[in-house]
């Protein structure tokens, strides 16, 4: 069998995953696990935006 | 006074259990299962649904998994990364999966999904080990 995803949604799926990982093992109790799991998800999608504008832009103004 | 602290300080840190030795290496070889056996269901559930979720999609993507190798230094931190996973990483050699298809695009992204997975496993498995010796609720 064959998975073939988008940039995106790959990095997506990775950033679902990582974060629960994140969230149970870097915090103590229940609350602070899942506010962490969805910070890590947070700064992981906005990792993605700023890194897929910053290189359509260094494309576009590279030309 | 001095007898009286030091006898406290000897009495406050007991030794760790047969579990902090156990969690730990069961959880690198089942992901997850460290927490099983420390009873912590929902988090250990979650870990194994996790790392067994990204390495299956690693692979299913046609990523490359790493054998034990001297060459590249990448090759050998792929590797170790890899070597994370434990008995997922052994059932790979079994199966002989992670050839690597170098002309799917995606190939890449499966090859880092699964070192991360192995990766990600350490730190539950870290995480069993100080649950185990009640530095972690």
């Amino acid at each position: 069998m064959t998975i073939q995803l988008s940039h995106f949604s790959a990095a997506m799926v990775f950033a679902f995953f990582a974060s629960i990982v994140f969230g149970i093992t870097q915090k103590n109790n229940q609350r602070e696990m899942v506010r962490y799991g969805l910070y890590c998800f947070a700064m992981f999608l906005v990792g993605v935006l700023a890194a897929g504008w910053f290189m359509a832009l260094l494309r576009h103004f590279a030309r | 006074m001095a007898e009286i602290v030091k006898t406290q300080m000897i009495s406050v840190a007991p030794a760790p259990s047969w579990q902090a030795y156990a969690a730990p290496l069961l959880g690198w070889l089942v992901p997850g299962a460290g927490h099983f056996l420390l009873q912590r269901w929902v988090r250990g559930a979650l870990i194994m649904l996790s790392v067994i979720a990204m390495f299956f999609l690693g692979v299913a993507m046609q990523g490359k998994i790493y054998v034990a190798n001297t060459g590249d230094v990448l090759d050998m931190l792929g590797f170790v990364g890899d070597l994370g996973s434990g008995g997922l990483y052994l059932l790979s050699l079994i199966k002989d999966w992670g050839r690597g298809e170098i002309h799917l695009a995606t190939a890449d992204y499966g090859t880092k999904y699964i070192i991360v997975s192995g990766l990600l496993n350490v730190i539950s498995a870290v995480d069993a080990h100080h649950i185990a010796i009640g530095k972690k609720p």
